[in-house]
């Protein structure tokens, strides 16, 4: 081809060659579907804080619940001679044991006043505590769902009753709900456990099964505020009138399509709802209402150990961190959710 | 307006009068009395005391002699402290539980706003992020570790503050800070996430470009709309806190409302019980109809219905 004139208006003909497949490949690089949950989940990972915070969940849970079974020491066993020992420190006949060559296993905590080793006390503690967290708001999870789903589904005067239940439930104020239905779960529950069947309950402990049931009998009104809303403006939606108009039932419609868009939402108010679930829990354990002993609770732990505060003060401060902080990391990794899940919505 | 009053007080009553309904039989439902625990009381004398207070009529009679008596402003004698009315012991414990919740409330107030608006005007730099891990600290540690770590560390450890009672105003320090920690971390945290929103507004770009100063763009536009949602969160919140805490009662062993309130629980002192629960449940209704009518004072828009 001879070098042509820059004015010339000849267009190259070889730019209006076929292209070749390769560079029609080239051409269509699409991105590949990210689907919601692989778009939230590589926003979370991405995400430091909330990533530490469920570390620091996942240490916890493998001391509260798998180490104590390897551990020397049970939580209810009491050491004679080794009442109130300082972290790190013996007994005498411990001390006599080691000068004979045998291995004792140090009481890393120190102990408390009936001689039990603290360190499995504490971890015992937490396993409790993240139990009452996890169990509790499973069941306000699905209570409150179904609570708000309904009501915000079929809104009118379902709505507006169901709603003022609500409302009433939040003006009571919580502890005195709290202490008395514990005290009025009690009898029935001791008279479950002792039928055939039932043993499992015994083996939890009254106590704790009455506090699940205080728990979700009450704090499901959150949830179920939180699912409204969110019903609510889902219900809008062209896809219901659709599912509608294909004669879908009402459950169905809730279930398939209102509930499944607002997973995200379950979700991260259920992670929040742990904590203070938690919270909840080591008052109850504070005040005294909380499991039976020997069976100890963060809460419990930290409560025994204000009549020695002034010569043992460890005693608080081991229960106390741990709370703090498994409370801390459940907070932090639920907002981590919520930015990841749903980065418009705001606390 | 006169509308919104009379709907107000329409359904205050009615909520007012379930939550009653529902404590007493609540109340009856569990297992246990108020002359049972003691066992120096003999038979014959718990069937005494049970006559005395009515209490051995049918729980439907009960409940119409103790509705017919609370709209009258008759809250009947206490069951378990002899002599006093349950009026009496409201009256006289609640200004302890009132003044601690109160001061605590403007701490909060006065330390919460303040560090919110000045995390959000700094989002992403190094004072942003201490203000806010302080703050969500502040949110996950239980009151009772507050109280107790503080009273070892301030009272136990290094003496400068007494531990129990509330005879001098050095007493007041640690329980007022205990109480405030959690509201004000989270007044911080709501602060900041409104005052975010607020600054991405139209109206404070337009502020700005038709010359007004930063520091009077805050306070009128910003401030204002940016503090509604603590608004929100602080009337009821005002509500539990001025009967107090249970745990920060128990702890410094002040004489107040929320420690009255769970030992009566405890020993089934039901008029007692009833009296808390009405006075608690009004003051709660109040705190929201004063967080509605704060709401049209601070932006003139809102309509109120």
């Amino acid at each position: 081809m001879t070098s042509k004139s820059p004015l010339s208006f000849q267009l190259n003909t070889d730019d209006f060659l076929p292209a070749t497949d390769e560079e029609k490949q080239n051409l269509v690089k699409m991105r590949p579907s990210v689907s919601f949950w692989k778009d939230a989940m590589s926003r979370l990972r991405r995400n430091k804080v909330a990533m530490i915070s469920l570390a620091v969940i996942l240490v916890v849970m493998i001391f509260s619940f798998i180490v104590p079974a390897f551990y020397p020491y049970r939580y209810e066993q009491q050491i004679k001679g080794s009442e109130y020992l300082h972290p790190m420190a013996y007994s005498e006949q411990e001390q006599a044991r080691m000068d004979a060559g045998e291995k004792v296993f140090p009481h890393i905590l120190g102990t408390d006043n009936l001689g039990r080793d603290y360190a499995v006390r504490v971890m015992m503690g937490s396993r409790i505590s993240l139990l009452v967290g996890l169990v509790a708001s499973a069941i306000v999870l699905i209570i409150g769902s179904i609570y708000g789903a309904v009501s915000g589904f079929f809104g009118g005067w379902v709505d507006t009753i169901m709603m003022r239940i609500v409302d009433i439930i939040y003006t009571i104020p919580d502890i005195l709900l709290i202490v008395l239905l514990s005290f009025a779960l009690k009898a029935p529950i001791a008279k479950l456990a002792a039928r055939k069947g039932f043993g499992w309950i015994q083996v939890m402990g009254p106590n704790l099964i009455s506090i699940f049931i205080v728990f979700a009998l009450l704090y499901w009104v959150g949830m179920a505020r939180i699912v409204r809303g969110q019903i609510l403006t889902l219900k809008q939606n062209e896809y219901v009138t659709a599912a509608k108009a294909l004669g879908a039932s009402n459950a169905r419609i809730i279930r398939r399509h209102l509930l499944t868009n607002c997973i995200g939402t379950l979700i991260v108010t259920t992670t929040l709802q742990i904590p203070s679930s938690i919270f909840t829990e080591s008052f109850l354990s504070f005040l005294g209402m909380g499991v039976a002993v020997p069976l100890p609770s963060l809460g419990s732990l930290a409560s025994d150990s204000l009549n020695g505060l002034t010569s043992y003060p460890y005693l608080l401060m081991a229960p106390a961190l741990l709370i703090s902080l498994i409370i801390l990391s459940f907070n932090l990794f639920g907002d981590g959710l919520r930015d990841a899940f749903d980065p418009k919505m705001k606390s | 307006m006169l509308r919104y009053v009379v709907k107000r007080v329409l359904l205050a009553a009615i909520t007012i009068f379930l939550v009653a309904t529902i404590t007493f039989f609540l109340m009856r439902m569990v297992p246990g009395g108020p002359f049972i625990a003691e066992k120096s009381i003999s038979e014959q004398a718990q069937a005494a005391l049970n006559a005395k207070f009515g209490l051995d009529k049918p729980v439907w009679v009960q409940y119409k002699n103790y509705m017919t008596g609370a709209l009258h402003g008759d809250f009947s004698l206490s069951l378990k402290q002899r002599g006093r009315t349950v009026s009496e012991i409201i009256a006289s414990k609640f200004p302890i539980s009132a003044k601690l919740g109160g001061l605590s409330v403007l701490i909060a107030l006065a330390i919460g706003i303040p560090f919110g608006s000045i995390a959000a005007l700094n989002r992403g730099k190094w004072l942003d992020q201490l203000i806010m891990v302080i703050a969500t600290c502040g949110i996950a540690f239980p009151s009772f570790v507050i109280c107790t770590v503080g009273m070892y560390l301030f009272g136990v450890r290094l003496k400068w503050l007494p531990t129990f009672g509330l005879t001098s105003p050095l007493h007041y320090i640690l329980p007022i800070f205990s109480l405030a920690f959690y509201p004000m971390a989270y007044i911080t945290r709501l602060m900041r996430s409104s005052m975010l929103d607020v600054l991405d507004q139209d109206y404070m770009r337009t502020a700005r470009s038709k010359g007004l100063s930063r520091s009077r763009s805050l306070f009128k536009h910003a401030l204002r709309n940016a503090v509604l949602p603590v608004v929100t969160y602080v009337g009821p919140m005002l509500a539990y806190t001025l009967t107090g805490s249970f745990v920060v009662e128990k702890i410094f062993v002040i004489p107040g409302l929320g420690g009255q309130f769970v030992s009566s629980i405890m020993t089934r002192d039901y008029t007692v019980i009833m009296g808390t629960t009405i006075f608690l449940a009004t003051l709660l209704i109040l705190m929201n109809v004063v967080v509605d009518i704060i709401y049209k004072m601070i932006d003139p828009r809102i309509q109120l219905k």
